[in-house]
């Protein structure tokens, strides 16, 4: 591989970008707007570690850093949405913690939110409590099982197009940037990849009833919108859990009203 | 960093399920699209006379006769689209207010991704929608607001109406966002009702794009007929 280190034509200068970000003191306390300008950004780095250039920034200057979540800067924890430009995670279907500079242009200026739901209640800045999902996940999204010696893996054989689509519905990471881009912020897709996921295996099948009626219960409690099926979610989603997971969720609710589970209360 | 005075402004608790809801919607707009089927065949009568336009509405009005009395078909329709109109009125309302409910404060910037110009207007098209068979029931089928007045025949209603381009716009206009609301409403009622995959959805989407354009097309024939002279 040719270095363009040294190749003056090639050696890309830093971007300078207008980034405009929502600054909340708290969760009770109103919110705004504030423009920072921000020079020689590398277009290697991430999202985040642009964030971070701005926050040594804020920091020498005295002010106080831009708040935003993240964990494992891997695209697997699900800890980092905020909504870039209007969409969640950014102009790429991906986490964003592995949202490159490079999708973005010199000059560019960048609106940097928090996702906005009810049940995604600010905590500060950019970042906002998603304990909401732990609790839809409480209501039922596990299977009960007595631990002890793993049992032997043929006893229990699953056709292998189901545990391929419940492995696919088993990679939610719990991110929220559903319910950030549901124009109605319903939680729909989230609580669908859990139901499809438990609901295809076989170890899923003695709680299905009781999970789909109380896992959308609590997702109703909590505040989230109700689905109208259109599609900005999976679009969104940096796993694409796919909308078939939603009609397979409503399929076992309105089967397991029929017969006759109801939510515990 | 702890958020226990975090504001949680937790709505009441949903008395309904959300997706009890919606397969109301889903349920309620199938009866309804079932009876337009049957509407757009009856309107397109007008294109072989009146005699026959007009017989259809007195065979609408004794069909049964004599084992149902006087007009029980009729009126067993009426309140089955009654009750469809209301539930399916009541579950888009609920619906509305808990998604308003779910974002109080919405982005500064919000860039669609993937929703259709169709699923966006399912609300306020829906209201259009509402709004013009409120109209059309007052026009064609009691007369109230008909020039032709109640004591007329079904066929001259129809020809009076349509021959007043405003009136055809505003028909056109709501059939219109009838059919894009049956674009999106049959695509999400499969959903809703649990019928949809990856394998069908295409074929699901391209049935819902086809049924609403035959139907709107068969609506938009009788009062443009009646405009342009061809149905007088
Ligand atoms: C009274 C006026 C109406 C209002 C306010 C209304 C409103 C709505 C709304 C808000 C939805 C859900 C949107 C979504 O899923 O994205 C919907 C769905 C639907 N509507 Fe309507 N609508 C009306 C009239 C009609 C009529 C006259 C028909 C049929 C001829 C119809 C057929 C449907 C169907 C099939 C669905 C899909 C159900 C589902 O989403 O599961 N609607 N309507
Ligand atoms: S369904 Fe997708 S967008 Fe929603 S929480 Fe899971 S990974 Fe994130
Ligand atoms: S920080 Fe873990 S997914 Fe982005």
């Amino acid at each position: 591989m040719r270095s363009s280190v040294g190749n003056p034509a090639a050696e890309k200068r830093g971007m300078n970008l207008t980034l405009r970000i929502w600054r909340q003191q708290g969760p009770t306390v109103k919110g705004k707007m504030v423009t920072y300008k921000i020079t020689d950004i590398s277009p290697d780095m991430s999202f985040l570690e642009m964030l971070d250039v701005l926050n040594e920034q804020l920091i020498l200057q005295g002010d106080d850093p831009v708040a935003f979540d993240h964990d494992c800067r891997e695209g697997i924890c699900g800890m980092c949405g905020v909504m870039i430009n209007g969409q969640a995670h950014g102009p790429q279907q991906t986490t964003t913690c592995q949202l490159h500079m490079r999708s973005f242009a010199d000059g560019d200026t960048i609106d940097i939110e928090p996702w906005r739901a009810t049940a995604f209640p600010i905590i500060k800045d950019l970042a906002v409590d998603r304990r909401a999902f732990d609790r839809i996940i409480q209501a039922g999204g596990y299977i009960s099982v007595p631990t002890g010696t793993a049992p032997e893996a043929h006893a229990t054989p699953v056709p292998k197009a189901d545990s391929d689509a419940a492995f696919d519905a088993a990679t939610c990471i719990g991110c929220g940037a559903c319910v950030a881009a549901c124009p109605n912020a319903s939680s729909m897709l989230f609580t669908a990849a859990k139901v499809t996921h438990l609901g295809l295996l076989p170890q899923g099948q003695p709680e299905r009833n009781d999970r789909v009626v109380n896992m959308v219960a609590q997702q109703d409690r909590e505040g989230f919108g109700g689905c109208t099926n259109i599609g900005e979610c999976s679009a969104s989603c940096p796993k694409g859990i796919s909308m078939e997971t939603i009609s397979r969720l409503n399929h076992d609710l309105l089967g397991a009203l029929r017969a006759g589970a109801r939510p515990k209360s | 960093m702890t958020v226990e005075h975090a504001q949680r402004r937790t709505p009441k608790v949903a008395k309904t399920n959300s997706v009890f809801k919606k397969a109301v919607m889903a349920i309620s707009g199938i009866i309804m699209v079932l009876y337009l089927i049957a509407h757009v065949i009856g309107n397109l009568k007008a294109f072989s006379g009146a005699e026959s336009f007009n017989s259809y509405s007195g065979w609408i009005r004794t069909v049964g006769n004599p084992a149902l009395p006087g007009q029980t078909t009729l009126w067993v329709i009426r309140i089955v689209l009654l009750v469809a109109v209301v539930a399916h009125f009541w579950a888009a309302v609920s619906l509305w207010r808990q998604a308003k409910r779910a974002r109080p404060q919405g982005y500064v910037t919000k860039k669609p991704t993937a929703q259709s110009y169709a699923s966006r207007t399912m609300r306020w098209g829906g209201v259009i929608i509402g709004a013009f068979i409120i109209y059309h029931i007052l026009d064609l089928t009691t007369g109230t607001v008909n020039a032709e007045g109640f004591d007329s025949t079904p066929y001259e209603r129809l020809v009076a109406s349509f021959q007043n381009p405003f009136v055809t716009i505003f028909y056109a206009i709501s059939v219109i966002l009838l059919g894009m609301h049956l674009r999106h409403g049959i695509w999400s009622a499969t959903q809703t009702l649990g019928q949809s995959n990856r394998r069908r959805e295409k074929t699901v989407s391209a049935f819902a794009v086809v049924f609403a354009t035959a139907l709107t097309i068969g609506f938009l024939l009788v009062p443009f007929s009646v405009l342009f002279g061809l149905i007088d």
